[in-house]
């Protein structure tokens, strides 16, 4: 079973839950930039959480498959089609997601995953270095990408899931985050001020706007490692925040970083989007994580019962 | 040694604050511990220059305080190790200046000295491999000549071409890949640092030592 690509859209990839354990050859995890929208797309098809889907930028794809299956699609919200729930689809008959209508990035997970070469462990594309997805590049018209058999079938009926679950997606975000190694050396305006969204962002970062954030100690930091959803402060002052494809290592001061939970909010930012910071504790960090954890298990649990 | 959270998914275990020799011998050691013998929960590993980063799975180490007593233990047992043999020597070609390292000049102009001592001083030191990251394959290379340091860019460049030789402070590399980056570029190399087919992907290791060749446009257009 396969899928071809009528329409690519801007920039659609193949992402998965990424490949961890290569960094220390300065491989970054990559994977999904809205991980949470992966995975809970996929749970809605019936396939494993981390299994590939497409990622879509700004503008879905276009769509036809060669057998009547099921998809999902998370994330970002289409002008032409629901978002969080199970949809069946007809062999031949083209699938338009449209423009997006909030957010950034969408999911569309397909009953089975995208069954492209895993290269280092996952099919995740990682652009800078043209590796994993297809061919490791972003999807062109005319595409065609091989399919998983479904693991799971049964009717699956009229439902979504219930909005309380899902992070709090919005345009203009408060992002939670935990102090970095060199807060102290700016002063708190940081955390009053509100930083707009630059048209430069991808999956490395986001380069924000605001007030410029002055540095009190000017000597250069041995370069040392980042992470998605660290905030950093380059020389002119205006903090960028990783995304899933940022470098390993960096020189830059390190302000904040992005809580775990608030990563998908910083996925779903784009141009014309703002941000605010709160400060919040490492050990709160991690109970608001370990709580989005249990709702994914509920949920799991819930959708397993479904497609029996 | 302090150790110190890097969001809520890592911790920075930091060895030493001067990017010298006996850090550097630390580093390696507690990286070659954990790689050898990896705590449960553990999901990747960053050297760095004075620093060691473990990144974890919070529902497997059960807590960030668990996890930093974990390390503390492997911390002293690396402490006790040998220290590594010197590693390979690799000799990367170079075409400095012109379109190939468009801010030479600015270099020269920071260190008060002309494009062709600047040449001669960046390809006449040997360089260690401290780390590889920023980007797959991209070597950290201790041993920069202290007139050579010079400041990041104020804005890093959206794109950076493979294969650029920068300076970025008192580091020196190689950028593997076209990506973002703020270091002063001052030559390329046709050599590949990243090649994902192959085994290992990387050109460089950490602790291999670097020597730069200078070449001329012609051969680097030559070399293939």
């Amino acid at each position: 079973m396969e899928m071809t690509v009528i329409r690519a859209g801007v920039l659609t990839t193949v992402q998965d839950a990424g490949r961890p354990g290569h960094r220390a050859m300065g491989l970054p995890p990559g994977g999904a930039a809205d991980a949470f929208a992966l995975r809970v797309a996929n749970l809605l098809v019936g396939n494993p959480e981390d299994a590939a889907a497409l990622e879509c930028t700004l503008v879905g794809p276009e769509l036809v498959f060669s057998a009547d299956t099921t998809i999902a699609v998370g994330g970002a919200s289409f002008e032409s089609f629901p978002s969080w729930q199970p949809v069946r689809v007809r062999a031949g008959e083209p699938v338009g997601l449209g423009p997006c209508r909030t957010g950034c990035r969408g999911y569309i997970a397909v009953a089975g995953g995208i069954d492209v070469a895993p290269v280092l462990g996952s099919r995740s594309t990682y652009l800078p270095a043209k590796l994993g997805g297809l061919e490791g590049g972003a999807l062109r018209d005319g595409d065609r990408l091989p399919l998983g058999t479904a693991i799971r079938s049964g009717s699956i009926g009229h439902w979504h899931i219930n909005p309380s679950l899902l992070p709090a997606y919005s345009a203009s975000p408060v992002l939670r985050v935990i102090r970095g190694a060199q807060a102290e050396e700016f002063d708190s305006v940081w955390l009053k001020a509100e930083f707009k969204v630059t048209s430069k962002f991808d999956r490395m970062g986001l380069r924000l706007n605001g007030p410029k954030l002055a540095r009190t100690k000017d000597w250069e930091l041995p370069s040392a490692a980042v992470a998605p959803g660290t905030v950093q402060v380059p020389p002119d002052g205006q903090p960028i925040i990783l995304l899933a494809d940022a470098q390993t290592i960096g020189g830059y001061p390190k302000l904040a970083h992005a809580i775990g939970v608030d990563q998908p909010l910083v996925a779903q930012l784009q141009t014309g989007g703002t941000v605010r910071f709160q400060e919040v504790a490492l050990a709160e960090a991690q109970r608001l994580w370990l709580a989005r954890e249990r709702d994914l298990g509920i949920l799991r649990e819930g959708l397993a019962q479904k497609f029996k | 040694m302090t150790l110190s959270p890097l969001g809520d998914t890592a911790v920075v275990l930091a060895l030493g604050h001067e990017m010298d020799e006996a850090t550097i011998m630390r580093v390696r050691a507690l990286t070659a511990a954990l790689e050898h013998n990896l705590p449960a929960g553990v999901t990747d590993i960053v050297p760095a220059f004075t620093s060691v980063t473990v990144f974890y799975d919070l529902a497997q180490v059960g807590s960030y305080e668990q996890l930093c007593a974990e390390l503390r233990t492997w911390a002293g047992r690396a402490a006790s190790r040998p220290p590594f043999e010197m590693g390979r020597l690799v000799e990367i070609p170079v075409c400095y200046g012109d379109e190939f390292g468009p801010d030479l000049g600015e270099v020269a102009a920071h260190a008060n000295l002309s494009a062709a001592e600047i040449v001669a001083l960046h390809s006449g030191a040997e360089y260690r491999v401290h780390a590889i990251g920023f980007v797959p394959g991209f070597p950290y290379l201790g041993g920069l000549p202290a007139k050579l340091h010079t400041p990041r860019r104020a804005t890093p460049r959206t794109q950076v071409p493979a294969g650029a030789v920068g300076i970025g402070g008192a580091q020196t590399g190689v950028y593997p890949l076209a990506t973002p980056g703020g270091w002063n570029l001052i030559g390329r190399t046709p050599l590949a640092l990243f090649r994902a087919q192959e085994t290992p992907p990387t050109l460089l290791r950490m602790g291999d030592r670097v020597k730069f060749q200078p070449i001329t446009a012609k051969e680097f257009v030559a070399w293939k």
